[in-house]
């Protein structure tokens, strides 16, 4: 692991990447909780990708910069400005959600107001989409830099391929991310493609493919930077494979005990990024133990907060089925 | 006024459009450079405005579907030409999941205002895979509004009128129409709504309903039933989704007796849908059954001249059916 001084980045930054990191796996516990008591009806999550969402947001510039996630991406889109209350107004389908407004189901996370693209269930379909936005930077020779990602099963999507070559073609400032958990909800990577690493698909595309490790904060922090850097200064896109963890099942509706071991399960918890950031941490310096339990306790009464706001607010009226249809009625 | 094709007058709609809205794109398979089209749709948009503005794409159908709603999302608006209608299939994800969706999906904060031109149907000895009328693939799906004109005024003014369009736009164009009418076509900035079904005759005894090649051959056929004493009211459906239904229903209720004419296979088209509302909305006024006039359900047109001209609907089936109807 790199030592998180080589990342350039300021104590107080370093800081604020934990809370970020901290924030995505409890507010990921309070959803799972909300689902299992029947308050939402869905969750799909990010528990294991934490680390390697905040390390990759945090290489952007969020006021500028455009965000196509997809629906384990809620950490990254955190960074990106939504709050733990904007996410709670998804997953309860409330009206003022920012991602939908109640339409689409939990993890289907959007904001205009940050730039955060919303995205389809038919994984993948976002990737034509970010050559769009990317090529739009081009067209008035702005410098923002697009982040669309996707996982590894729905990397196999041709939309991807399609994609990625015309990025390549057109040179495009925009970064393609595949967050390498090893599952498609029950399909390990052995049956989703053959090749030894996902990253080479960037160099077949004619731009730069790099595979790093989600868990290492500073390693993926700084390739993301190099290759933020790159496009935005004009010389095309990069394709990260993100090595991550997949902690919990597919979703709310799965069960991973069914084709993950006890041992497997086991392992991926002695594994886990967010383990790993915690002991770097303390061992660096940059907190103690008990500054980290302060933490935790403070984002959880955010957490609390959000939730009861969120529960407050109205849900959609059944007299607005027709609205935003067509641009008029 | 200047004479015009249908596809000059397309061609025209859209270049004054790209030259009034600098945030105007067009791309697609041989659509940029020297070329302009494999139909020359886009001949010398590339020169005049910039081959970042009018360029080729790989040959990816899906990402052409995805790039234009991209560029809407961040304020442009995006032509992208499938080259033949045929070729949408692989862009359906694209234009269901996603371009139809945006609005809908996010109450209006994202939205992707698009024109996706398609050249469709037969007589060309197109085959199976250059003839087809996809457009009831894609019908029915709210978001997406579908449009085809039928001459080159309303060619000129329905391309305008889509490009300025918030909405997204499927806009079908008749591939065999593109050099066969010839008309005088206003230099105005005029746009044809995308909402609205076109009268283009009056007539008292019989109403046809239908749009592109076999609307007009519905409407030289009313010329020779004329002659016999039938006078026919022809309808233009131009905006095939959403459905102008109140403009059919009047028509189909002042005759009394209608012919629903499709160039496309007889179950399932959009003809069946207009059926179904005249049924609905108009029964008592009716004086004959509903009857449609389509190709055979066959998959697609073949190739061979005999297996081609039995598939199509052409003016003396039209004039047939229509004084059937008239006897009736």
């Amino acid at each position: 692991m790199k030592k998180l001084e080589e990342s350039g980045l300021t104590k107080q930054e370093i800081i604020q990447a934990y809370r970020h990191i901290l924030m995505g796996r409890r507010l990921d516990e309070r959803l799972w909780q909300l689902t299992r008591i029947g308050k939402t009806s869905f969750n799909i999550s990010g528990q294991g990708h934490e680390v390697g969402q905040v390390a990759m947001a945090m290489a952007f510039q969020p006021e500028k910069d455009y965000f196509l996630p997809y629906y384990r991406d809620m950490t990254a889109c955190m960074v990106w400005g939504m709050t733990a209350k904007d996410i709670m107004l998804g997953s309860l389908g409330k009206e003022d959600d920012p991602s939908s407004h109640g339409r689409q189901m939990p993890n289907h996370y959007g904001s205009k107001e940050h730039n955060i693209v919303s995205h389809s269930s038919t994984v993948s379909t976002q990737f034509p989409l970010a050559t769009g936005v990317a090529y739009g930077a081009q067209l008035k020779k702005q410098d923002y830099v697009t982040l669309t990602a996707t996982g590894e099963g729905s990397a196999n999507q041709g939309e991807v391929q399609e994609a990625m070559n015309f990025a390549g073609v057109k040179k495009l400032p925009l970064i393609f991310v595949i967050e390498n958990n090893g599952y498609a909800i029950s399909v390990g990577t052995d049956e989703q493609y053959a090749n030894e690493t996902m990253a080479e698909r960037g160099p077949a595309y004619g731009f730069p493919g790099k595979r790093v490790n989600g868990n290492d904060f500073v390693e993926t922090y700084l390739a993301f930077k190099e290759v933020v850097e790159r496009a935005r200064s004009g010389k095309g896109p990069a394709l990260i494979e993100l090595m991550v963890s997949r902690l919990t099942s597919h979703s709310a509706d799965d069960d991973h005990t069914v084709y993950r071991s006890k041992e497997d399960i086991e392992n991926l918890k002695k594994n886990d990024g967010l383990l790993f950031f915690e002991k770097q941490l303390i061992d660096e310096g940059y907190l103690t133990r008990e500054e980290m339990t302060d933490i935790d306790t403070e984002l959880k009464k955010e957490i609390n907060k959000a939730t009861d706001e969120a529960e407050e607010m109205p849900e959609p009226t059944a007299d607005t089925i027709l609205d935003h249809v067509y641009a008029e009625k | 006024m200047a004479m015009m094709t249908y596809l000059e007058a397309i061609r025209k709609g859209i270049e004054e459009e790209m030259a009034r809205d600098e945030n105007v794109v067009i791309f697609g398979e041989d659509v940029g450079g020297v070329k302009g089209g494999v139909f020359g749709v886009t001949k010398g948009l590339a020169e005049q405005f910039g081959d970042h503005r009018c360029f080729n794409t790989p040959l990816t159908e899906g990402e052409i579907g995805g790039l234009a709603v991209g560029l809407g999302l961040v304020g442009y608006r995006a032509i992208g030409e499938f080259q033949f209608a045929d070729y949408i299939l692989p862009a359906v994800n694209q234009l269901i999941s996603e371009a139809s969706r945006m609005r809908y999906r996010t109450k209006g904060d994202w939205t992707a205002p698009i024109v996706y031109r398609a050249p469709y149907g037969g007589g060309v000895r197109g085959g199976l895979y250059h003839s087809q009328s996809t457009e009831k693939v894609l019908f029915g799906q709210p978001g997406l509004r579908i449009v085809t004109p039928s001459s080159p005024h309303d060619a000129k003014g329905l391309i305008k009128a889509a490009i300025r369009s918030d909405d997204p736009v499927l806009f079908y164009e008749h591939k065999r129409l593109y050099r066969l009418l010839k008309e005088e076509v206003s230099d105005d900035d005029y746009v044809v709504p995308l909402d609205k079904a076109n009268v283009v005759r009056e007539g008292e005894d019989i109403t046809v309903i239908g749009y592109g090649m076999v609307l007009n051959h519905a409407l030289k056929a009313a010329e020779t039933l004329s002659k016999e004493g039938y006078e026919a009211e022809v309808v233009d459906v131009r905006s095939l989704y959403p459905l102008d239904k109140e403009t059919l229903v009047k028509a189909a209720k002042k005759t009394g007796k209608v012919l629903l004419v499709t160039e496309d296979n007889l179950e399932g088209s959009i003809m069946s849908e207009i059926s179904a509302i005249i049924a609905e909305e108009a029964l008592f006024d009716l004086d004959a059954p509903i009857k449609r006039l389509a190709g055979p359900d066959s998959p697609s047109m073949p190739y061979a001249i005999a297996l081609e001209r039995e598939f199509l609907v052409n003016e003396e089936k039209v004039t047939n059916a229509m004084r059937e109807l008239a006897e009736f």
